[in-house]
């Protein structure tokens, strides 16, 4: 039991002391703080009550025992005291209920405002449209991550930046404007989750919520997919990159019309567009106890070092590269697990695919078994509710495509890296 | 009738035993309708579920132990979230309680057998069964469902082979539900000594009651969330897809709908028996009882309102969010009205701590935690903030693990004199407390920060600063589990009658129907209704006993 | 002790008995066999059939053997009590399974579609551009295709007015029990299973036509999901439902039950009358409103 008081006591310390890794951040937007007072609130009304409490029962736990010779009383109903706690609680609840009340019905309401960005969640990444320009792309783990978190893959997470929250593309924002967000999902449940900025909402496939958000400070801001949606859950990061107005006017205009799937193909942060004023460059982490000197290097390498590792991790298939073409079996062999990781959510392991959620069948489907060249367009730009997989490189797309034209007792060929390559 | 004529026999000369050849024995307990029979069938198949489950909490635990992926794919892992979960409500908690109810009922309001026994012989061997179709999920192309216990469309729509399985097997273990609650609901009402009125039953009985009838009124629900879940694969309905006019919600609503009584129904049995073994410890009335039977019955009626506190961020109108918030902290009265009265119940009594009453004051103490924390996630706009992180995770641990697992523990320890007719040993009981206690702290605790901090649950890999708590869960949780052993050493020696024996009464202070007949309880008890004397059901006994 | 006939004082204990274990076990059976068909594993013909027959085998089983410890005089009026409650609770238990289905569809009609057609306006501008709430409606998507629906007032209504009078002959069997008239309780009871299978006939007559001509089906989006799922809960129900009639039909005939003891009889009543009481709920919310 010392135990647990001990880390009762941390507890309570912890909001002074380390904040960021013990308690609820305090974040970045009013109603973020507020959401935390409240917090806090409840929590303190906790405390008192339980020290009230547990304060009875253990003196009569030590007080009140037979080895000391306790006599028991045999008192044992008074209908005041019953009404008296049944009173009291209840007061205090309602003193609870009010502030609470208060901050829900500032948090539901959207009106007022200046941006409106829509949200869609994909197994498993994020797809970001700016509704009022033509900003557009997907948002997915970033690479070095992305390498790090495969079973065994002998990279130790705490050696990469943000491990596991940092992503190829970073949803910027400016700040001090009052941004909408209309969230929706493709396939199936995700939740949009960002902890400074206290905005936790499901997106629900054929539906769109709509929430708000009200940035304070520039900074970069990160949270996680918040709802169980398949393998990898775990694996489907956001990052808020909040810049100052005209640095974000800045960031919209130099986007301008490059198109969507050539952000995806860079790899690059927002940032790598416009290298000299990005935002990796110029603000650190809010919150971040452990790792402080984390987005700048991030940003920057988030466009190299990390495709690079990515690339080391597929060793096995330049070897094959080197003598020429790669063979059948080795392409078979790492498109099962592309595929097992990337498609087989929706197209299933046996390929039947899921006539429920109109997620078609690749067993004899006339565009595995046709022209390669449109099967390597549809995996590399997606199509309706598929989304695109230009992020996986022209080996893993080559290795998959052979997959699926090889198995379930399709037999159409096999598909080289240099082919998908022509096809970016 | 020829099968009434066999009764005849196993009266006289007992329920077949090993020594009269593996088929015989295997018989008795295939086709037995006897109540204590099935509470110790129910019991052990609790316990392997609990182990079961455990184990693949375990499995959990080691992924988690520290960053990155070193044993399990993503898909295994979620499986294993899954089932831990269903194998632990279903298979371990419920099965556990019921064993307690068949055991225990018909001893505490004087009656021979529950009402229907041979349906409760049907309602138990349907558990086997149906976990032999679930566990066999691992082994089916696809793996196990992996879309969490709350089995979310359109997620739980990708399952493959593993999805009728779920199904059917959630089906029958409605059936096994529903038929046992039935029993207990009918033996309650109609079974009864003459004299046993309903407020003089003991709490675990009306504990039970009421349990009952949430589970009557919820499983049918689950029942047909679960169908319209199977149509929505197989026969293209389309309840849960927006394209068709459903919603994905809309499931969410008729499965809460279903899973916070249930989480109630996890939880009722447990104040029953904390409600029992309080009193008896302190040598003192239990306090309050009238309000501790109005107690119960509010919050089970609160039950049935507050379900949408599971989907403050699904998205509902800003009237439903408040409605559910308000309601769901309402059910913070009536269980601190409970809390008040057991630590009422101990203040200036004369207490001894053997395990029995150690887990129940560790049940007070610990489950009060965890219904903190559950006040604060009704709070609808900071359960935003908590929603699907390790804080829920802590919560719900808190009240289960050493709410509802305690409370059967201590039950186990309470009663197994009575079972058996030995002693248990009380030094390895203590250390098996302990143990336990210390351990499940240093389990759950540490995951109310590092969910704070943010860190989402169902997730199989985390970012490097939740480093530290997991380590710190994983080793608790460890221990926690290999501390079972000793539980389960205790319980083969009870049922070795290993120990010294135990007299009628068992312990001081306690009181009751169930303290009148011999330990161990004869197989048949109460065949003749026994009278019911106030100074047995009410008062306490100051008649020495074991001490 | 349990040999003697019509024990009062002391509660009948069955022997044990190995018909849940069977049951179950044909239960599991069965189980296998769907989830073999699903699945396309093609392992299912063979354990359904199976697992059928067991079920239905150990059903019969296990209720002769009640029927024959009733008729020995086994059952005191506790055991009757007992019965009572527990069938009332069973029915209960059902009716909360409707209430799972109903509560579906005034979902659907409450909430999503509107929600759909405009009540959340971005729902309804970014995703499903156009799209306006109507009862019936299978969705956004039109999934399944456009269809007609049963009007009301043709065979539905006179399946209720069928149902109704049936719940009335069932009653005046009943009274005639009571009053010891076997002829007359025969007579009305062959009427109201005449009247429940004729309503299963048209019932099954709808779906034909429902299927065939008005392009009704399972798949219409959430009107065709909730139809049928709802009548057809409710259909098998009534098919249950005629199954027993017709035993305790049959057992009038061997001269079971006596005037103020028959629970058998007044349990399947109970049944029927849920069945009829469903069914007005469904007339009500599924074909009118
Ligand atoms: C035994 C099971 C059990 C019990 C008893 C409870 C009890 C409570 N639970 Fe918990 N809960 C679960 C099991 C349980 N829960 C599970 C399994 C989940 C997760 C499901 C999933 O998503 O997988 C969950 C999730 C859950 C959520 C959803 C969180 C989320 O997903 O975002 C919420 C939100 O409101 C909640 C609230 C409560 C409340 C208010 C109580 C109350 O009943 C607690 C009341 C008790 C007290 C408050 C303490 C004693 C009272 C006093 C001493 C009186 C004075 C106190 C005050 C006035 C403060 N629970
Ligand atoms: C009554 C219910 C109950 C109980 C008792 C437990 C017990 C435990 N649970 Fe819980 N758990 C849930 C109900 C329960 N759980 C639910 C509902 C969820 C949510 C699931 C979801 O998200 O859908 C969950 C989820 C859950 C998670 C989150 C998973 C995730 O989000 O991905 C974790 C992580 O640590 C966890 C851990 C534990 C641990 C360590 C125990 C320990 O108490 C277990 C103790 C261990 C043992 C008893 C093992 C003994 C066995 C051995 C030592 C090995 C020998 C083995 C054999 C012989 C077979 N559980
Ligand atoms: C989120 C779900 C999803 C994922 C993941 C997914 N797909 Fe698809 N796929 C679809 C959908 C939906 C379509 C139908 C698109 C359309 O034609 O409207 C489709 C169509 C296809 C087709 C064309 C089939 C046909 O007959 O029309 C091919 C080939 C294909 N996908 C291959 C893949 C490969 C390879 C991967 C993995 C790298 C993959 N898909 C991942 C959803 C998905
Ligand atoms: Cu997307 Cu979890
Ligand atoms: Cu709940």
């Amino acid at each position: 039991m010392s135990r647990l008081m001990m880390g009762l006591v941390g507890m309570l310390a912890a909001p002074m002391a380390l904040a960021s890794k013990w308690n609820m951040p305090v974040g970045v937007t009013e109603t973020s703080r507020e959401v935390y007072d409240l917090h806090m609130l409840i929590f303190w009304i906790c405390v008192v009550i339980g020290v009230g409490v547990f304060g009875v029962m253990f003196y009569s736990v030590f007080a009140h025992r037979k080895s000391k010779g306790a006599k028991p009383a045999d008192f044992h109903e008074s209908t005041t005291v019953e009404i008296i706690w049944t009173v009291i609680p209840f007061v205090i609840l309602i003193a609870m209920a009010i502030p609470a009340a208060g901050t829900l019905m500032r948090m539901e309401d959207v009106s007022g405002s200046e941006m409106t960005v829509k949200i869609t969640g994909y197994q498993w990444l994020w797809e970001y449209e700016y509704l009022d320009s033509d900003v557009h792309f997907y948002s997915r783990l970033a690479p070095s991550s992305d390498a790090a978190r495969q079973l065994d893959s002998g990279i130790d997470p705490a050696t990469v930046d943000n491990y596991l929250l940092e992503v190829d593309n970073r949803l910027v924002l400016p700040v001090d404007t009052k941004i909408r967000f209309l969230l929706t999902a493709n396939d199936v449940l995700h939740a949009w989750w960002v902890p400074d900025l206290a905005l936790k909402k499901d997106a629900v496939p054929g539906f769109v919520r709509e929430i708000w958000t009200k940035i304070d400070e520039p900074g970069v801001y990160r949270g996680q997919c918040a709802e169980l949606c398949g393998r990898d859950h775990g694996f489907m990061p956001i990052v808020v990159e909040a810049l100052p107005k005209d640095e974000y006017e800045q960031w919209v205009a130099s986007y301008g019309s490059e198109s969507m799937t050539d952000a995806v193909v860079d790899a690059g942060t927002p940032a790598a567009t416009a290298p000299t004023t990005g935002p990796g460059a110029l603000y650190t982490d809010k919150e971040s106890a452990v790792d402080s000197d984390d987005s700048e290097a991030s940003a920057e390498t988030s466009g190299e070092t990390e495709v690079a590792q990515a690339d080391a991790s597929s060793k096995p298939a330049a070897a094959d590269t080197a003598s020429g073409d790669i063979s059948k079996a080795t392409l078979m062999a790492d498109g099962e697990k592309v595929y097992a990781q990337n498609c087989a959510a929706c197209h299933q392991p046996s390929g039947k695919g899921m006539e429920m959620a109109n997620f078609p069948a690749l067993i004899g489907s006339p565009i595995v078994t046709g022209d390669p060249a449109t099967q390597i367009k549809q995996v590399l730009k997606g199509k309706a509710a598929m989304p695109p997989f230009a992020y996986l490189t022209d080996q893993q797309i080559a290795s998959v495509v052979t997959y699926t034209r090889n198995s379930w007792g399709n037999d159409s060929g096999v598909v080289q890296p240099a082919a998908v390559k022509a096809q970016r | 009738m020829s099968h009434a004529a066999d009764h005849h026999d196993d009266h006289h000369h007992g329920p077949a035993t090993l020594s009269d050849g593996f088929g015989k024995w295997a018989m008795r307990w295939i086709s037995t309708t006897n109540h204590k029979d099935l509470g110790t069938l129910y019991l052990w198949f609790s316990f392997l579920m609990f182990f079961v489950g455990g184990a693949m909490a375990l499995v959990i635990r080691a992924e988690l132990f520290q960053p990155g992926m070193q044993f399990v794919d993503p898909e295994f892992f979620n499986q294993m979230t899954a089932m831990h979960a269903l194998i632990m409500i279903f298979g371990a908690v419920m099965p556990g309680f019921v064993g307690l109810a068949n055991w225990m009922i018909p001893m505490m309001i004087g009656c021979s057998d529950l009402a229907l026994p041979r349906v409760n012989n049907w309602g138990f061997w349907i558990l086997p069964f149906a976990f032999t179709i679930l566990i066999s999920t691992l082994f089916v192309p696809g793996g196990a469902p992996a879309a969490g216990w709350t089995m979310y469309p359109p997620l739980s729509l990708q399952t493959s082979n593993a999805f009728p399985m779920l199904i059917f097997a959630i089906h029958l273990m409605g059936i096994s539900s529903i038929t046992g609650a039935i029993n207990v609901v009918v033996t309650i009402l109609n079974m009864r000594a003459p004299g046993m009125t309903l407020l003089k039953m003991p709490l675990f009985v009306w504990t039970w009651l009421i349990t009952a009838y949430l589970l009557i009124a919820v499983m049918p629900v689950l029942a047909g969330a679960v169908t319209m879940l199977l149509t929505d694969k197989y026969f293209a309905t389309s309840f849960f897809s927006a394209a068709g006019g459903g919603d994905p919600v809309m499931f969410q609503h008729i499965f809460w709908f279903f899973g916070h009584p249930e989480v109630y129904i996890l939880i009722l049995p447990a104040f029953g028996i904390v409600s029992t073994i309080i009193p008896t410890f302190a040598r003192k009335q239990l306090f309050g009882y009238d309000s501790m039977v109005y107690a119960t019955a509010s919050i089970a009626f609160l039950s049935f309102i507050v379900w949408a506190h599971h989907m403050f961020t699904a998205g509902m109108p800003i009237a439903a969010e408040l409605f559910f918030m308000f309601s769901t902290m309402l059910i913070a009265v009536p269980t601190g009205v409970k809390v008040f009265n057991w630590v009422a119940t101990m203040w200036r009594g004369s207490m001894t701590f053997e395990t029995p009453m150690l887990f129940a004051i560790a049940f007070v103490f610990l489950f009060t935690i965890g219904g903190f924390s559950g006040l604060m996630l009704a709070i609808a706009p900071v359960d935003f903030q908590y929603h699907d992180t390790y804080f829920v995770v802590a919560h719900f641990h808190y009240v289960l693990v050493p709410g509802a697992i305690f409370a059967i523990m201590g039950g186990v320890y309470y009663w197994l004199p009575k079972w058996s007719g030995v002693m248990y040993n009380e030094t390895a009981g203590k250390w098996h407390f302990w143990l336990t206690t210390i351990f499940v702290n240093v389990t759950f605790f540490p995951m109310h920060f590092s969910g704070l901090a943010g860190m989402p649950r169902r997730i199989p890999d985390y970012a490097v600063q939740f480093a530290d708590f997991n380590m710190i869960a994983s080793v608790g949780a460890f221990g926690f589990g290999f501390s079972q052993f000793i539980f389960l050493w205790i319980v083969i020696q009870a049922c070795r009658r290993k120990g010294e024996a135990a007299t009628a009464r068992v312990w001081e202070g306690a009181h009751g129907l169930e303290w009148t007949v011999p330990s161990p309880a004869p197989y048949h008890t109460f065949e003749t209704p026994p009278v019911v004397s106030d100074a047995e059901v009410t008062a306490v006994h100051d008649e020495p006993a074991h001490a | 002790m349990a040999t003697h006939a019509a024990i009062e004082d002391q509660y009948f204990v069955p022997a044990p008995s190995w018909w849940p274990f069977a049951l179950t076990a044909a239960l599991f059976v069965l189980v296998h066999g769907i989830v073999g068909y699903l699945n396309g594993t093609g392992f299912g013909t063979i354990p359904s059939i199976v697992g059928v027959i067991g079920v239905i085998t150990m059903v019969v089983v296990w209720f002769r053997g009640v029927i024959a410890e009733s008729e020995g005089g086994l059952y005191g009026a506790q055991v009757d009590r007992t019965y009572r409650w527990a069938m009332g609770w069973f029915i209960f238990s059902e009716v909360m399974f409707f209430a799972a289905f109903f509560g579906a569809l005034f979902y659907a009609r409450m909430y999503s579609l509107p929600w759909l057609g405009g009540d959340l306006p971005a729902t309804n501008e970014v995703l499903w551009s156009g799209f306006e709430f109507t009862w019936p409606s299978n969705g956004p998507a039109a999934l399944g295709g456009a269809f007609e629906t049963i009007p009301a007032w043709g065979i539905p209504f006179l399946n209720t007015c069928l149902l109704v009078a049936s719940g009335v002959t069932f009653e005046a069997a009943h009274h005639a029990l009571k009053e010891d008239k076997r002829g007359r309780t025969l007579a009305f009871m062959v009427a109201t299973i005449a009247l429940g299978a004729i309503f299963l006939f048209y019932q099954a007559e709808e779906y034909v036509e429902a299927y065939s001509h008005l392009n009704l089906t399972l798949g219409s989006g959430i009107y065709g999901s909730t139809f049928f799922m709802l009548t057809g809960f409710h259909g098998m129900h009534v098919t249950l439902g005629v199954i027993m009639l017709t035993v305790v039909t049959v057992r009038i005939a061997f001269g079971h039950f006596t005037t103020d003891r028959h629970f058998a009889f007044e349990a399947v009543g109970w049944y029927w009358h849920f069945v009829d009481v469903v069914w007005i709920g469904l007339f009500i919310f599924v074909y009118v409103v």
